[in-house]
């Protein structure tokens, strides 16, 4: 269980998250979605206490994550964002051990490196394990990245929750690895002890995957619920200023999105309140 | 793991040639010594003999310790930009370009212009002193005013540029002190900013070898948190390093290192820059390789670089920092156009 309580974070004077308070329950896949600038990024960095709010609180599992130390808490909490730039050029193998640096010391235990494979094999790296980071294509770099990330939180903790956060991670990659990515999200997420929040771009990905949607607009939230609850007219207008066309996805029944263009700015004028 | 095994053999391999440069070392230079004498030497010594002949005492006294002062100074400069190229990402720092070489050879010649006149003196421990006084604060003041707002992050060009301003400023220093001081000061200035270690004994062995250990034993514990970094410092971060401890631990391990050996030899560029990357080239970017490997081969460098200097203009000395400088600067060159580094 992961609770947000009161959060307020500013840049200068602007606040940037103004007050959000939101819960996020285990099993389940949530999904932030928003205009630029809404705060998206923000609100996941201070989730994932890469960043520290000027008010409010994070709480895992009960406990405030401002009085736990990095690396305690990198056992239970993993981030993955979205272009991952390696300064000098390691081997794939190597770096997806990092995923580990929290759990071991000196070096790397059988367990640890049982992990490693496991998950180089649910994202269909081993084959590259050997190659060098640097010669992989952008869609490979971010499996490989994903595959470290998972790794620091593959395997059950007992009484702690696991946490993973997505920021933007399907920016650079094509339709069908989106796709891929998403599934493979969704399919860790479905454990009992594991939350996922992340920060999705593409309106139709996050209606196709979220369990659960949160549109921020502006630096607080201005629609949280079900797929079809979030992503009504009214909320697309007044977050995006677009006119959107509500359609149903044939496949699986779900909110599918397309827009209207052309429409003169003030007929998409956002309800304001 | 197959890799951290061949690991393994790379610093033994490291180890063994520097074994084999320092027995060269101190075999050869103004004078010549077999094998023989230098165990004649050595049983002399090890036997309390009071009277060794002159050539035995030489080497005892001199050329033993410089061989191992070259060692320690190597690999303090070696370790200090692995150090350095670990934290910044990106490998063409030195702990030169961050300003601490300059301040400290800004210390070292406001004592030989100055030393005199005050009265204040910690002996023959005056020199490294002033010398590291001015290496913590050169390399404070870059830092300091390289530090933007943007959440704390020392931009790579930001940094190097103000580096550059700020080693101008204490090279301009430098020169007004040379330009004021009499003959004797004034040479000495010039000399200790070409590097030399003709001043090597004992005594300076004792001290930077404290220095070289209280930096290396730390150093290689913070392999790890540096491999993290190399991914980022958010993702560093998100592995559970804290980066802000890792920073300042960094920078007081590396002004430690550089200072002290800086403060006994002078200036000797381009020894920090290279080792890293030629050990990256070997056995690629794992930092726990590269801090110990870079320890050995800083120290295998800089016993080469001194035989040249020895032996090059027999019976005169060049100074190190020429050696290193020639050397040094096509490999940075090449370095500099081989890639993009300067993002």
């Amino acid at each position: 269980m992961l609770t947000a309580t009161d959060l307020v974070f500013r840049a200068g004077r602007r606040a940037l998250i103004d007050r959000i308070s939101a819960s996020f329950e285990p099993g389940r896949l949530h999904l932030i979605i928003g205009p630029n600038g809404a705060g998206k990024s923000t609100f996941i960095r201070l989730l994932a206490r890469l960043l520290r709010p000027a008010e409010g609180s994070v709480l895992y599992d009960g406990h405030d994550v401002a009085r736990r130390n990095e690396r305690e808490l990198a056992q239970c909490r993993a981030v993955l964002s979205q272009a991952v730039e390696v300064a000098f050029s390691l081997p794939v193998r190597d770096l997806v051990q990092m995923g580990r640096y929290p759990h071991f010391t000196a070096r790397p235990g059988a367990g640890d490196l049982q992990i490693c494979e496991e998950v180089m094999q649910f994202f269909d790296v081993t084959d590259m394990a050997d190659r060098s980071y640097g010669t992989l294509s952008g869609g490979e770099k971010q499996r490989v990245q994903f595959a470290r990330v998972l790794a620091q939180i593959w395997r059950p903790l007992g009484d702690a929750t696991r946490i993973l956060f997505l920021d933007e991670p399907l920016t650079f990659l094509d339709i069908r690895h989106q796709i891929d990515f998403m599934e493979k999200v969704r399919t860790f997420a479905s454990q009992k002890d594991v939350v996922v929040v992340g920060v999705v771009h593409d309106l139709n990905l996050a209606a196709h995957f979220a369990d659960r949607l949160i549109l921020l607009d502006r630096a607080r939230i201005l629609a949280d619920g079900a797929t079809r609850e979030v992503l009504t007219e009214e909320h697309l207008r007044t977050a995006f200023a677009v006119a959107p066309v509500l359609l149903t996805n044939p496949v699986n029944g779900r909110v599918h999105l397309a827009f209207e263009a052309g429409v003169p700015p003030e007929d998409l004028k956002p309800v304001e309140g | 793991m197959k890799g951290r095994r061949a690991d393994r053999w790379c610093l033994v391999l490291l180890f063994l040639l520097m074994i084999a440069t320092t027995v060269a070392s101190i075999r050869y230079g103004a004078m010549d010594f077999s094998v023989h004498d230098m165990a004649a030497a050595a049983w002399g010594k090890l036997s309390g003999n009071p009277n060794l002949p002159l050539d035995q005492r030489i080497f005892i006294e001199l050329r033993v310790p410089r061989a191992i002062l070259c060692l320690l100074v190597g690999a303090c400069l070696g370790v200090g930009g692995t150090l350095m190229q670990g934290l910044f990402r990106n490998p063409i720092v030195e702990p030169g370009l961050v300003g601490t070489s300059s301040g400290a050879a800004f210390g070292a010649a406001l004592f030989y212009v100055f030393g005199a006149l005050l009265k204040i003196s910690f002996g023959g421990w005056t020199l490294p002193l002033a010398a590291c006084a001015g290496g913590v604060l050169s390399t404070y003041l870059v830092f300091a005013l390289a530090h933007t707002r943007n959440e704390g992050r020392s931009s790579i060009l930001l940094l190097l540029l103000t580096g550059l301003a700020i080693n101008a400023l204490f090279m301009s220093g430098i020169g007004f002190l040379s330009y004021v001081a009499r003959d004797p000061a004034a040479r000495s200035i010039i000399y200790w900013n070409l590097g030399t270690l003709s001043g090597a004994d004992w005594n300076s062995v004792l001290v930077v070898g404290v220095a070289t250990f209280g930096g290396l034993v730390p150093a290689i514990v913070l392999a790890k948190p540096l491999n993290a970094l190399m991914i980022g410092e958010d993702e560093a971060v998100a592995l559970g390093v804290n980066v802000r401890r890792l920073k300042w631990t960094v920078l007081t391990i590396n002004v430690l290192m550089v200072a002290v050996a800086t403060a006994f030899t002078g200036v000797i560029s381009f020894v920090g820059l290279i080792v890293p990357h030629i050990l990256r080239i070997i056995r690629g970017p794992d930092n726990r390789f590269l801090i110990l490997g870079s320890s050995f081969l800083g120290g295998i460098l800089l016993s080469i670089a001194d035989l040249i200097a020895r032996v090059s203009l027999r019976p005169a000395e060049l100074p190190i920092g020429i050696v290193t400088a020639v050397v040094g600067v096509p490999v940075f060159l090449s370095l500099l156009q081989s890639r993009d580094y300067l993002s």
